[in-house]
């Protein structure tokens, strides 16, 4: 373990990496390039959270992982474990518990609070990319804030499939300024970036880093017309009953039958704690 | 009158070479100027800086401007001249990849330039696409497929309608019958001849055809060598050349 600095990174590296975190936190949703390290995983499995994690790692904290909304997934355990190998940190799976909560696809279902920091892996922060692939136009497009274009992918959305079909990594105005990708979260979730917690993205293979600093206004585009829907499933959750969380259908045996269970695993797990039953929850299925 | 665009003393060099040297004209509101001259005698070079898309190495161009009156486009901030571009300027290339979103549908090309100044309401600006495909003689029925899937002579429309629908006042046309065949370039020639008078544009384009110039230009331009060595009405410029090259230019075409 010592063979480790805390947190895998070298205290320089963790520097730079705050210097881009500072930087992007007082520019909210600018996109910082850093010059992002290898780390031992492959990209795609979250390099840039994780660099971005342990730059924010302090000895006392405690970490939750979560890919998809789960603790036990491979991509979470894997991450959850590197970190209690270099840096020793406590982790928990329950979202109240923990002070450094790293993403994928997610953000938990309960309201997180000011003493929490969020830290995302993203894939592709550009989120003018689908249709100007210049870097050197897509940076005069933030620069100057020129975002038609982004209205003109929501209108082929509406002209493809009569309504705004993105359902993930659904584009934001940060602050009233920068159009940014809240990562391959589920649209549902948009709302949630309007928090008291300090929220962070991280690319690793695109080496950029950005932020959202705790109550900030982030606002879905969308038209007059077809205004902006965080929608789910229109089922109550099967374990918990919950009706006001997002879930992910689940087949349950081959004759088609399916269940729709929350995604957030410790919000699920918690309201079940507290008595709170579903269709399917083995007592109500007896 | 105040003129729409002033341009005065505009050169540009690539390196040793002359890009184009010495222009200055006056283009009046609802005036359509056309400039004709050999290859490479800088016709596009000087369209380009006009426009902004190329840095002039000396010059001026001054642009009516609806907030401040005259005002050089060249000394602008990069963000005034882009919403200028947008706006008040369009742009037809002769190659309508290089002016259309190929990825993107005939409505969405269209509806671009009013998104780009924020119009927000779907239904809208659908509508308007649609009113503007009906202009340049586009069925409704394409409005969602995309320009890939047209005609050269239907791309060159698309991107005609995609550029006047902010209604610009000034327009900048880079040979855009070129490439076409001769019985779609009347259609084009015809259907922008009825645009520029409804709408009172205001119109620079360059070509090769003396057709074109005498369907649609009021006043001509003669370049050679970068330079502008004739310059006047139309009718005159093309009845009476002066100019040893002007004078081979018109007779040239005639012989054809
Ligand atoms: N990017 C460039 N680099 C160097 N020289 C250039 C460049 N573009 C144009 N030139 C030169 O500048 C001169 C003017 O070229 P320009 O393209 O403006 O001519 P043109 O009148 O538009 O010709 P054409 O009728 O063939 O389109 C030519 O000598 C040309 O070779
Ligand atoms: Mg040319």
């Amino acid at each position: 373990m010592s063979a480790y600095n805390f947190a895998y990174l070298d205290e320089q590296t963790k520097r730079m990496i705050r210097r881009a975190l500072l930087k992007g936190i007082a520019i909210p949703g600018y996109q910082v390039p850093f010059a992002s390290r290898e780390m031992p995983m492959p990209y795609g499995w979250g390099t840039g959270g994780v660099q971005v994690t342990a730059a924010c790692l302090t000895p006392e904290d405690r970490l939750k992982v979560i890919d998809q909304g789960a603790d036990d997934t491979t991509n979470a355990v894997s991450i959850r474990k590197f970190f209690e190998t270099t840096a020793g940190v406590e982790t928990t799976e329950r979202t109240r518990a923990a002070t450094v909560i790293q993403t994928r696809h997610r953000i938990p279902e309960e309201p997180l609070g000011e003493d929490q920091i969020l830290v995302y892996q993203v894939p592709i922060p550009e989120p003018l990319r689908f249709l100007e692939p210049r870097e050197t136009e897509t940076r005069r497009m933030h620069a100057l804030e020129e975002y038609g274009l982004m209205h003109v992918k929501l209108y082929e959305d509406i002209a493809r499939h009569g309504a705004i079909a993105t359902s993930y990594a659904y584009p934001v105005k940060v602050e009233g300024r920068y159009v940014m990708d809240p990562s391959p979260i589920p649209k549902f979730d948009n709302p949630k970036l309007e928090s008291a917690a300090i929220q962070l993205f991280g690319a690793g293979r695109e080496q950029r880093i950005y932020a959202i600093p705790p109550h900030t206004r982030v606002v879905s585009l969308d038209f007059e017309d077809h205004p902006f829907v965080a929608s789910k499933a229109d089922h109550a959750c099967d374990l918990c009953g919950a009706d006001h969380s997002y879930l992910d259908e689940v087949i349950v045996d081959d004759a088609g039958g399916r269940m729709f269970v929350c995604s957030d695993t410790d919000f699920c797990a918690t309201r079940q704690a507290e008595g709170h039953r579903g269709r399917l929850s083995p007592e109500a299925a007896e | 009158m105040t003129p729409l665009l002033s341009v005065r003393d505009i050169a540009k060099f690539y390196g040793p070479r002359v890009g184009c040297e010495g222009v200055g004209f006056d283009l009046y509101p609802g005036e359509v100027m056309g400039i004709v001259g050999e290859s490479g005698s800088g016709k596009s070079t000087l369209l380009n800086v006009l426009a902004g898309h190329l840095p002039a190495d000396r010059g001026e161009v001054l642009f009516d401007t609806r907030a401040e009156g005259l005002k050089d486009t060249l000394a602008m901030s990069e963000s005034e001249r882009r919403m200028l571009a947008r706006t008040d300027w369009a742009f037809v290339h002769q190659n309508p990849r290089d002016g259309l979103r190929m990825g993107v549908s005939a409505g969405g090309n269209v509806g671009e330039r009013l998104m780009a100044v924020g119009a927000r309401h779907y239904g809208e600006i659908r509508g308007t696409a649609l009113d503007w495909l009906d202009r340049v003689e586009i069925e409704a029925g394409r409005i969602d497929d995309r320009p890939r899937a047209f005609s050269g002579g239907m791309q060159q429309r698309l991107q005609i309608a995609r550029n006047l629908v902010t209604g610009p006042r000034l327009v900048f046309m880079d040979e855009p019958t070129g490439g076409l065949d001769v019985s779609v370039q009347a259609r084009l020639l015809d259907m922008l001849r009825g645009l520029v008078r409804e709408m009172g544009l205001s119109v620079l384009i360059v070509t090769h055809d003396l057709a074109v110039v005498r369907l649609l230009a009021d006043r001509l331009m003669v370049m050679k060598s970068g330079r502008v060595v004739e310059a006047g009405l139309t009718d005159q410029v093309l009845d009476d050349p002066q100019h040893p090259y002007t004078q081979l230019l018109v007779s040239s075409v005639l012989q054809v």
